[in-house]
């Protein structure tokens, strides 16, 4: 399992979201990724993706005024 | 399982590209989603930019449906690729700049692209014939066929019946016979058969699934343009122009004056970009002057920032002016009468 991290900070919906999906993407299953973004919204759609997605939402909340939520790569190859 | 057919659903977040994907789900067909984000869906941004919008609960369409669906999404930015559909769209605009005909051949050809990289069968829409006057017409129909390249792969089941059969249904991948004849403005069927499915509180968007077809929004992006003497933008200035207040003095500079908090945190973000000005004798919002302002300009538009403050009636306001390399000073200025701000200032 490796661990990395995301910043998708100072974009906007739904811009975390794809580039989100685009990282996972490139990840093994297993592989957790930590992502941190500053709209709000990210809170409700990154792990909405990872739901129908295939993937596990191991954390979703915010930490010093940011969004951050750590994604576990599913099997899926969504 | 080796031969089940598969096919991608455009999902706009809309009820009718929801139905789409569902009619076909129901005959065994094995759907997933795409979603293209050109920078002018009405999705996410101006909910995350307005404070009074995020005490509602917030949600991506697209994924709402998705997860409803049970089906994977793919988002796809195509944001720099779009721009030539915008400002250069063969088949012109409808009511305001939104160019849907080309838009719709553009995201099917994607869509066509994609499902030849993934090995899927088909693809499906939920147009309907006659419900949309520019690209959802019989003559305009067969064009997205055509243009898109996709041709008899692009298959609308909620109108199917009202169009010759495609590849689909001639192959019996899927049944014609359970396919819809939906067509005119009406939305009495899509609601009869989204209570069948059991679907509620979807997404009803009144003009379109993007900001070009609202003329608000249109008459800034023809200002902007037609400030700068060319047809271009790029993302920030499309979503600058979701974003607050625009006036506009003189063709070369204009004001964006938040609203509220939210759009203030928002047009922070651009703080580096623009010369900005800040009320610190009252409270104030933040504005942006974006354009070539002179230095007579910027008291002008110290004295109109002045009069969206607290300071309005007040007969000095003094702001700070920033410009981007970081240097400021503070100007001391009488609030510009709103009767002295012409109408047509108002972008
Ligand atoms: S409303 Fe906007 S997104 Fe929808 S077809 Fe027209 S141009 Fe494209």
């Amino acid at each position: 399992m490796n661990r990395h991290t995301l910043d998708a900070r100072r974009i906007l919906c739904p811009l975390p979201v794809i580039r989100t999906q685009d990282r996972v993407a490139e990840l093994a299953p297993g592989d957790v990724l930590e992502v941190r973004a500053t709209d709000p919204g990210a809170l409700n759609d990154i792990p909405a993706w990872c739901r129908i997605n295939g993937h596990r939402v191991l954390e979703a909340g915010e930490r010093d005024g940011e969004v951050v939520v750590v994604i576990e790569v599913g099997n899926s190859d969504g | 399982m080796s031969d089940q057919r598969k096919a991608v659903a455009l999902i706009s977040g809309g009820l009718d590209s929801m139905l789409a994907a569902k009619v076909i789900m129901e005959q065994g067909i094995h759907v997933e989603g795409i979603n293209f984000f050109t920078g002018f869906c009405v999705e996410g941004h101006t909910h995350a930019i307005r404070k009074r919008d995020r005490a509602r609960p917030k949600r991506n369409n697209a994924l709402w449906v998705a997860e409803q669906l049970g089906i994977k999404l793919h988002i796809i930015d195509v944001i720099e690729e779009y721009k030539q559909v915008v400002l250069n769209p063969r088949h012109g605009y409808g009511q305001n700049l939104n160019p849907c005909l080309d838009c719709k051949g553009f995201m099917v050809a994607r869509a066509y692209e994609w499902i030849r990289e993934h090995g899927f069968d088909f693809i499906i829409t939920g147009e309907v014939m006659g419900q949309r006057p520019m690209s959802q017409r019989r003559d305009t129909l067969p064009v997205i066929q055509k243009e898109s390249g996709a041709g008899d792969l692009l298959l609308r089941p909620l109108c199917a019946r009202h169009l010759p059969p495609t590849l689909p249904e001639r192959e019996g991948w899927v049944d014609r016979d359970k396919l819809l004849d939906f067509s005119g403005r009406s939305r009495k069927p899509q609601m009869a058969l989204a209570a069948k499915y059991g679907f509620e509180d979807y997404a009803q968007p009144a003009g379109g699934c993007c900001f070009l077809t609202d003329a608000a929004y249109s008459a800034k992006l023809a200002d902007l343009w037609r400030a700068r003497g060319r047809r271009d933008y790029d993302l920030d200035d499309i979503m600058l122009l979701k974003v607050g207040r625009h006036i506009r003095p003189a063709p070369h500079f204009k004001l964006i004056v938040g609203r509220e908090e939210g759009e203030n945190n928002f047009l922070e973000g651009y703080r580096k970009r623009f010369p900005h000005l800040r009320c610190v004798s009252h409270p104030g919002p933040l504005v942006l002057v974006d354009g070539e302002p002179g230095e007579a300009d910027l008291e002008l538009a110290a004295r109109i920032a002045a009069r969206y403050s607290q300071g309005r009636t007040a007969p000095a306001v003094t702001l700070e002016l920033v410009r981007p390399g970081g240097e400021s000073r503070e100007l001391t200025v009488a609030p510009l009468p709103p009767a002295e701000i012409p109408e047509d200032w108002h972008v």
